[in-house]
C-alpha cells in the first residue's frame, strides 16, 4: 500500500515540476539597480536576429535561441508568441493585466507591435507603452531622423511618441519584366513608372495589359492598403463608438468592383495570403504586378517565385503608401529603464547599425540620410531584382508617405471589410446586403460598437 | 496486538483512483461552466486592452442574440447537418448490410472495414485544409476536369452557397460513414442468426429481409446514432470554420452556430458567448432527454408490446 501512495505522489510531483517549469523563479533585485532580466515580448525572430547581429552589448546567445546575454550579465529573455489568429495579442494583454503585480524579473520591459494594432498599445488612456521622453530619450532630437510618418504612428492621441521602429516600409509596384517586354516592348522601371504613375494613366494600362491577356493585379486585395492608407479620418474617433467607413474606402470598394468586372483582375484570386494569391505569384500566372513593400518581396514574393532571378523589377506605385512595420514599445512599469533605453537607440536611432540590417536583411530602414546613401550605393542592388536597386525607388516613396490617422479598431475594420465586400465583388450579394454584413461582424468583433456610418451617402 | 481485520474492503481504493478525475473535472470544468452561465448575465468584453463589465444586465445578452442573426445560424447548421447526415446514414445502412450478409462471401472484409474508417482519424481540420486546397479555384481538381475536358471554365466551388454547402455536408459524410457503418454493423451481428434462418425459409430475402427483419430489430441503435449524430451536428465547427476561413462565406451562409460563437470570443465577449452557450446547452439537453428516454425504455424493440399483443389474441382465440 505505501509503494503505491508514494508511487502517485511521485507521479503527482512530477506533474507539478513540469507545470512550475513554465514559470521563472529569480531573487528581486535591489532598490534603484537595473533588473537582471529583460522580458521582451514578440511574435517571431526577426527581432531578436537584428538585435543579436546588431546591438553591440551582445555578448553571446544560448543555444536555443531564447535567451540573450548581454556584456554586463543581464539576461535578454524573447518571449514569443505567433501572431496567427491573434495569439501575440491575447498573450500580450494577459501579461499586460498582471504586469503590476508581478515579479521585477518577470515585468515586460519590451514589446513589440504592428502597425495595424499599434493605436491599441500607445493609447493614453492604457498607458501601456512609456512615453520615449520618459526613458530619457528626446525624440525630437534623438530620432529626427527617422522618416516623420513612423513617429506619428508611434504617438498617442496627444503627440506623445510611446515607440519607435526600425523600420519603414514603404511600397512599390513590383513587376514581371517578360510580361512588360511582351505588352509595351521595353522593361525599362521609368517607362513602367510613368504606365502607373496614378489611378486614371494605371486605367489605360490595364486595358493595354487585359488586350494581351494578362491581369494588371491579382486581387482586389491588393489595392487595399493604397486606398486605406489614405483616409482622412480614423475608422473610430477618440472616445467615439461610431465606426466611420471613409469615402476612400468606398471609392476601393466601387473600383475594385469595376476593375474586376473589366477583367483587370483575376477573379479567381480571392484576397491575400492564400494559396491562390501565392500561385499567381509563379511563373505560369498571367499578373503583372504586386504592390509590395520590401519585407513583401523578401518574404512573399521571392519564396512564391519559381522561375529565374531577375524576372521581377520594382518602380513607383500609383499612390505612396506604407504597409506594415514593427514599433519597439517600453513598457510600464519595466524595471530596466537604463538597458531598454539603449536598445531602442541602438536599435532605430544608430545610422551604422540601420545601415548594416539594410544590407543584411534587405529591410528599409527607419534612416532618411542613410537610406538617401543607400540609393547611390551600388552594393545594395538585388539579384532577384536582375541587379535593381531598390532603394532608389524605395527612399523618395518613403518621404512621401502621408499616414492615414490610426484607430485601436483598426485590424478588425480592414479585415472585415475586405472579408464582407468579398462577396459582393463576386456578385452573390448586393451593395446594400454587403454594408450590413460588415456592420454585423463588426460589432461582434467589437461589442462597443454602437453605429457604422457610411461616407456614400453624398453621391 | 492489533485485531485482525476480517476482511479487507478494497472498495475505498477505487474511490482513491477516480479522485484525481473528480478533482480535475471540478476544478477545469464545473467551475468553469458555471463561470459561463454567471457571465451569460453580465455585460463582460475587451475593448482594447481595458476590460468592460462585468456589469450586470440580466436577460439582455439573451434578448440580443435572439433579435440577432442566431436562428438563421442554427439552420445553417442544421441544412449542412442533413446535407452530410442523409447519405452517411444511407450507405453505412447499405455497407453494414453487405458486410453482415453471410451469402455474399465478401473478400477482404477487414480490410474494407479500416479503409471506410480511415477517414475519421485524419483531424478533422487537416481534412478540411486539404479540401480546400484541392477544391480551390486552381487546385487540382479543377485542374483535372479541364484537363479531360468535362468543364470549360473553373468551377468556382466555394463562392457559392450550394458548392461551400456541399463540400461541408460530403466533408462530413466522408469522416462519419465508417464509424456509423461499424456501430451498425455491430448492431445487425447482434441479431441472432436463428432469426434470419426461419425468415429465409419463409421466404423473406433481399429488400424484405432489410425492411421487415433488421430495421425493426436495429432500431434502437438507430436512434442512438440519429441523436448523437444530431448533437455532434450542433457543434460542428472545425470544418466549415477552416474551409471557410472563419467567415462563413459567402454571405454568411455556411456559418454554425459555434463559429458565430467563436467570433463572440474573439472580443473575448464573455457575456455574449456564455448566454450562446446556454442556448446550446438547453437544446442539447433536451435532445440527450430524448436519447435517455430511448436507450433506458426497457421495451426497446417492443418485444414487450409484441408479446401483450400475441397474449391478447391467444386469450380472444380460446373464447
Amino acid at each position: 500500500m505505501k509503494k503505491r501512495v508514494i508511487a502517485v505522489l511521485l507521479a503527482a510531483g512530477m506533474c507539478v515540476s513540469a507545470l512550475a517549469g513554465c514559470g521563472n523563479s529569480s531573487k528581486p533585485d535591489g532598490a534603484g539597480e537595473e533588473g537582471k532580466v529583460i522580458n521582451v515580448y514578440c511574435w517571431n525572430n526577426e527581432f531578436s536576429d537584428r538585435v543579436n547581429a546588431i546591438y553591440p552589448e551582445v555578448k553571446e546567445v544560448s543555444e536555443d535561441g531564447t535567451v540573450t546575454i548581454l556584456n554586463d550579465g543581464t539576461e535578454i529573455h524573447w518571449i514569443i508568441n505567433p501572431n496567427q489568429d491573434g495569439v501575440y495579442q491575447q498573450k500580450l494583454d494577459e501579461a499586460l493585466l498582471n504586469q503590476a503585480s508581478a515579479a521585477a524579473d518577470d515585468k515586460i520591459d519590451i514589446f513589440l507591435s504592428e502597425t495595424d494594432y499599434v493605436n491599441k498599445y500607445t493609447d493614453a488612456e492604457a498607458d501601456v507603452a512609456m512615453p520615449l521622453a520618459d526613458l530619457g530619450i528626446n525624440p525630437d532630437t534623438d530620432l529626427k531622423d527617422q522618416y516623420g510618418f513612423t513617429r506619428t504612428t508611434a504617438s498617442d492621441m496627444n503627440g506623445v511618441q510611446r515607440g519607435s521602429t526600425w523600420q519603414c516600409c514603404p511600397g512599390l509596384l513590383v513587376y514581371r519584366r517578360d510580361i512588360a517586354k511582351d505588352v509595351f516592348g521595353t522593361d525599362d522601371p521609368a517607362v513602367i513608372g510613368e504606365k502607373v504613375k496614378d489611378w486614371d494613366t494605371i486605367k489605360v494600362t490595364a486595358e493595354e495589359l487585359k488586350a494581351k491577356g494578362y491581369y494588371t493585379f491579382a486581387s482586389y486585395a491588393d489595392t487595399f492598403r493604397l486606398y486605406g492608407n489614405s483616409i482622412s479620418d480614423s475608422w473610430v474617433k477618440q472616445g467615439e463608438t461610431t465606426i466611420n467607413v471613409d469615402k476612400k474606402i468606398i471609392d476601393w470598394i466601387n473600383d475594385s468592383k469595376e476593375w474586376l468586372d473589366a477583367g483587370y483582375l483575376n477573379k479567381t484570386v480571392k484576397g491575400q495570403w492564400n494559396d491562390d494569391w501565392n500561385k499567381s505569384m509563379g511563373s505560369d500566372s498571367k499578373v503583372f504586378a504586386f504592390l509590395l513593400p520590401a519585407w513583401g518581396i523578401d518574404f512573399v514574393l521571392k519564396p512564391n517565385w519559381d522561375g529565374d532571378e531577375g524576372i521581377w523589377a520594382v518602380t513607383n506605385p500609383p499612390q505612396e503608401y506604407n504597409w506594415g512595420g514593427s514599433y519597439i514599445h517600453a513598457c510600464t512599469g519595466t524595471d530596466n529603464p537604463e538597458h531598454v533605453k539603449d536598445i531602442i537607440l541602438a536599435m532605430t536611432a544608430t545610422e551604422d547599425n540601420l545601415l548594416k540590417i539594410s544590407k543584411d536583411y534587405s529591410d528599409f530602414t527607419n534612416t532618411t540620410n542613410g537610406m538617401k546613401k543607400a540609393t547611390t550605393d551600388a552594393s545594395f542592388a538585388s539579384a532577384f531584382l536582375g541587379g535593381q536597386n531598390p532603394f532608389v525607388y524605395f527612399a523618395p516613396v518613403a518621404e512621401n508617405i502621408k499616414i492615414a490617422p490610426l484607430s485601436a479598431y483598426d485590424q478588425g475594420c480592414v479585415e472585415l471589410i475586405q472579408n464582407a465586400f468579398s462577396d459582393y465583388f463576386q456578385g452573390k450579394v448586393d451593395y446594400d446586403k454587403a454594408k450590413t454584413n460588415f456592420e454585423t461582424a463588426i460589432k461582434e468583433r467589437y461589442p462597443d460598437i454602437t453605429e457604422i456610418n457610411w461616407q456614400d451617402q453624398m453621391e | 496486538m492489533k485485531k485482525r481485520q476480517k476482511s479487507i474492503s478494497y472498495a475505498k481504493w477505487g474511490y482513491y483512483f477516480i479522485l484525481p478525475f473528480f478533482l480535475c473535472y471540478f476544478i477545469f470544468s464545473l467551475i468553469p461552466l458555471v463561470d459561463t452561465v454567471r457571465y451569460s448575465f453580465f455585460e463582460y468584453y475587451r475593448s482594447g486592452i481595458k476590460e468592460i463589465g462585468p456589469t450586470f444586465i440580466g436577460l439582455d445578452n439573451y434578448v440580443s442574440l435572439l433579435e440577432s442573426d442566431m436562428l438563421r445560424y442554427g439552420a445553417n447548421t442544421l441544412i449542412l447537418w442533413v446535407i452530410g447526415f442523409i447519405p452517411q446514414i444511407g450507405i453505412a445502412l447499405l455497407l453494414a448490410v453487405w458486410f453482415t450478409d453471410i451469402r455474399l462471401k465478401i473478400h477482404g472484409k477487414q480490410f474494407f472495414k479500416v479503409v471506410i474508417y480511415l477517414p475519421n482519424l485524419i483531424m478533422a481540420s487537416a481534412f478540411a485544409m486539404l479540401f480546400f486546397t484541392m477544391f480551390s479555384t486552381n487546385g487540382p481538381v479543377n485542374s483535372i476536369l479541364m484537363s479531360m475536358g468535362v468543364i470549360k471554365e473553373k468551377i468556382d466551388f466555394m463562392g457559392s452557397t450550394f458548392g461551400t454547402r456541399s463540400l461541408v455536408g460530403f466533408m462530413n459524410f466522408l469522416m462519419w460513414f465508417g464509424n456509423t457503418t461499424i456501430m451498425l454493423m455491430a448492431a445487425i451481428m447482434g441479431i441472432s442468426v436463428d432469426v434470419f434462418e426461419a425468415a429465409e425459409i419463409d421466404g423473406c430475402r433481399g429488400i424484405k429481409r432489410f425492411w421487415y427483419i433488421i430495421l425493426p430489430l436495429i432500431r434502437p441503435i438507430l436512434a442512438y446514432t440519429l441523436i448523437t449524430a444530431i448533437i455532434g451536428g450542433l457543434q460542428m465547427f472545425d470544418v466549415p470554420q477552416i474551409l471557410t476561413n472563419g467567415q462563413g462565406a459567402p454571405d454568411r451562409t455556411s456559418m454554425t452556430l459555434i463559429m458565430f460563437l467563436n467570433s463572440h470570443l474573439k472580443s473575448k465577449n464573455y457575456g455574449m458567448a456564455g448566454a450562446l452557450s446556454v442556448y446550446l446547452f438547453i437544446v442539447s439537453g433536451i435532445l440527450c432527454f430524448i436519447v435517455y428516454r430511448m436507450t433506458n425504455r426497457n421495451d426497446s424493440d417492443e418485444a414487450k408490446t409484441a408479446a401483450k399483443r400475441r397474449a391478447r389474441e391467444e386469450r380472444r382465440r380460446r373464447k
